[in-house]
């Protein structure tokens, strides 16, 4: 019975408002873009937050990260381009790191190095990594064939390879190639495996991006030297650098930034020019964190003011139906519907506005964020958190702008209202 | 001021009565008094001023009556008007409608009472102009939550009793205004409440129409239902059968006995 009566109300609703179907449409507009636009803000923050923490969490919570870093060139530094420029971590740092703080447990150096690569017929560019055995225990990464660099390799005659994925696509390895020699430079090395690499992309490196096979950080030194010849905006720089990155791993979460701290302050000293950066994951992982909530209200409350702006079209419209429909509402009033009726009418049909347009745009909303992926690249993730605030939202904004308009109709004095023109 | 109107009622067997199908309160008998106003005063203020509309008016008005009140404008006839279809309250004085004081009821209370004891037949029809005039008939019984079906067979009957029985589907816009005004006269009728109350109703059509809603009107009468009709048309006046003159906020004289 009481069911039966909502459907009559808002059948009747319906029909008023497809009286002016123009205006209820426009009307109905502001809401769903509103929405739409809620739900696509939220699913770009999501898509984006989501991106960046799963980046940082890769780099590993209990990880430190130490770059060297070019440093800025002085001004009389110009002119000057073929001094070889020599900065970043060295082979000390590492050996100090390793021995000499309590709550490392053990440290991974990282030497970049650019080499042709040969197999068989096939020759490429790699980008190999000189390391140690502890970069995999550091980096773990599912074993496809084979092993990873062990100990016992890290002697400088040890001329193992172990090749990631992408290593050995470009040079056409298999699980076959194990146990033969591929040519990297001027020298010959076994392949010992091969390793899965995680897809990175933007700003944030994890470990094993852009890697293509690793080599023992001995035979590194001493094949390739610390020179390294640098192609920059048609110029050809050389640079020395001993190592280009130390990853640091700290048995606990609880001391890596005290730790951070001490090699940062360690480095300081060694390294008056500032050549060296320091990231601990962890830290930018609460930043981000942090950030990413910061950025997500603000896109959604930008996108809430459109809601807002959509929610006023309501008013507006529902005010300026009141008034042409003053006669009505006198004639309602003077058979005898009370207060609560008209202001229940004038609900319903403002419910309905708000609640179709969320409807619609509940269903545009993702569309939006999928456009927004296609057209920009930012991954898009529509969170259900997201859907479930936009109903709320646009059942609110019915609630809360057709409020007034339809007190103001249940107010109106029934003599007046009758009277009126 | 006061004057007692007697009456001896008419002697039709009010078909209605068989529209009281949802077994409504009790009805009054014919010629027991459904309208009794007691020193009734209404005062507005207008700037720094009491306008005095209408100064301790008494009477009483019994069922199966037809009334005309008359007037000059400002002398009273539509603050009656609005005071008798509880759409005012008085400033002092009491009224009773049909056993219930509504001289203190609450927006609310009023409304139901306008809802279950009054029809109002305005000048300008006052339909609904994006309803039906099926829907335009239901109202009232929608505001006293009929079921549909039963409020679907009761606005079909009411209609035929207007002669509209084959409007049904029709909106407003599509009606003459005689039919629109027997459309505003069905739904006056539709909950049959004890009485009418007519605001100038001929007064947007013209003399013939004019002549058929008062036929209408009339033959309402006949059949029980108790009429007040405002008016400033002697013709129109004529047709029911007593006459109170109002001037100044107070009743001149009474002509007829309704």
């Amino acid at each position: 019975m009481a069911l039966m009566k909502i459907v009559r109300d808002v059948k009747l609703g319906a029909k008023t408002l497809l009286l002016h179907k123009l205006r209820s449409m426009l009307t109905m507009l502001g809401v769903v873009f509103g929405v739409a636009s809620v739900i696509a803000m939220l699913a770009v923050g999501e898509g984006a937050s989501r991106e960046a923490l799963d980046r940082i969490r890769m780099l590993g919570s209990d990880n430190i990260m130490l770059h060297s870093v070019k440093p800025t060139e002085q001004p009389e530094d110009r002119g000057q381009r073929q001094r070889i420029l020599s900065y970043g971590l060295h082979y000390e740092d590492e050996r100090r790191i390793r021995e000499h703080f309590e709550h490392v447990v053990r440290t991974a150096p990282v030497k970049e190095i650019r080499q042709d690569a040969r197999l068989g017929e096939r020759s490429h560019e790699l980008r190999v990594i000189g390391t140690t055995w502890a970069w995999f225990a550091l980096v773990p990464r599912p074993v496809i064939a084979g092993r990873v660099l062990a100990e016992r390799d890290m002697d400088q005659t040890s001329n193992v390879v172990v090749l990631t994925e992408h290593g050995a696509r470009r040079l056409l390895a298999t699980e076959q190639t194990i146990g033969n020699r591929i040519r990297i430079g001027d020298g010959y090395y076994e392949v010992i495996g091969i390793v899965q690499n995680e897809e990175a992309s933007g700003e944030t490196q994890i470990p094993d991006s852009r890697v293509d096979a690793y080599i023992p950080l001995p035979v590194a030194r001493e094949r390739f030297t610390d020179f390294h010849v640098r192609r920059s905006a048609g110029s050809m720089e050389r640079e020395r650098v001993e190592l280009h990155r130390i990853i640091v791993q700290v048995n606990d979460n609880e001391h890596v930034e005290s730790t951070a701290a001490a090699i940062e302050r360690m480095l300081a000293n060694n390294h008056p020019n500032g050549d060296y950066s320091i990231q601990v994951p962890l830290q930018l992982l609460r930043q981000a964190e942090e950030q990413q909530r910061i950025w997500n209200w603000t896109l959604a409350s930008v996108a809430g003011i459109s809601l807002l702006v959509g929610g006023i079209g309501i008013m507006n419209i529902m005010l300026a139906s009141v008034t042409e429909r003053t006669r009505e509402i006198g004639v309602r009033r003077a058979i005898g519907a009370k207060k609560r009726q008209i202001v229940s009418q004038f609900l319903i049909e403002t419910l309905l506005l708000a609640g179709l347009g969320g409807l619609v745009g509940i269903a545009v909303g993702p569309l939006l964020a999928d456009r927004i992926e296609s057209l920009s690249g930012i991954p898009t993730i529509v969170p259900t958190y997201a859907i479930l605030l936009s109903v709320g939202i646009s059942v609110t904004v019915g609630v809360a702008f057709g409020l007034y308009p339809a007190a103001r109709a249940a107010n109106l004095d029934p003599i007046v209202a009758l009277r009126h023109e | 001021m006061t004057s007692q109107l007697t009456d001896a009622g008419p002697a039709t067997a009010p078909a209605a009565e068989a529209y009281a199908a949802g077994g409504d309160d009790e009805r009054p008998p014919i010629g027991a008094p459904v309208v009794v106003l007691e020193d009734v005063h209404k005062h507005y203020p207008m700037g720094d001023q009491v306008v005095r509309a209408l100064n301790g008016v008494s009477l009483e008005l019994r069922r199966g009556q037809f009334w005309a009140i008359m007037g000059p404008s400002g002398s009273g006839k539509s603050t009656m008007l609005n005071l008798l279809g509880c759409l005012d309250r008085p400033t002092s004085g009491r009224y009773v409608l049909n056993n219930h004081d509504v001289s203190d009821m609450s927006d609310d209370e009023l409304s139901d009472i306008r809802l279950r004891e009054l029809g109002f037949i305005f000048q300008s029809f006052n339909l609904i102009p994006q309803l039906t005039v099926r829907e335009n008939i239901e109202l009232p019984l929608y505001y006293q939550g009929w079921p549909a079906a039963a409020s679907l067979q009761r606005a079909t009957e009411t209609a035929e009793r207007v002669g509209l029985g084959d409007r049904l589907g029709h909106r407003p816009a599509e009606l003459s205004g005689g039919q629109q005004q027997r459309v505003a006269v069905a739904r006056a009728l539709a909950s049959d409440p004890q009485v009418l109350l007519a605001d100038e109703p001929t007064g947007n059509l013209d003399t013939s129409t004019g002549q058929m809603i008062m036929k209408l009107l009339s033959d309402l009468n006949g059949q029980g239902k108790t009429i007040i009709l405002v008016t400033h048309e002697a013709e129109i006046a004529a047709w029911a059968r007593g006459r109170i003159h109002m001037r100044d906020g107070g009743i001149e004289r009474i002509e007829g006995d309704g």
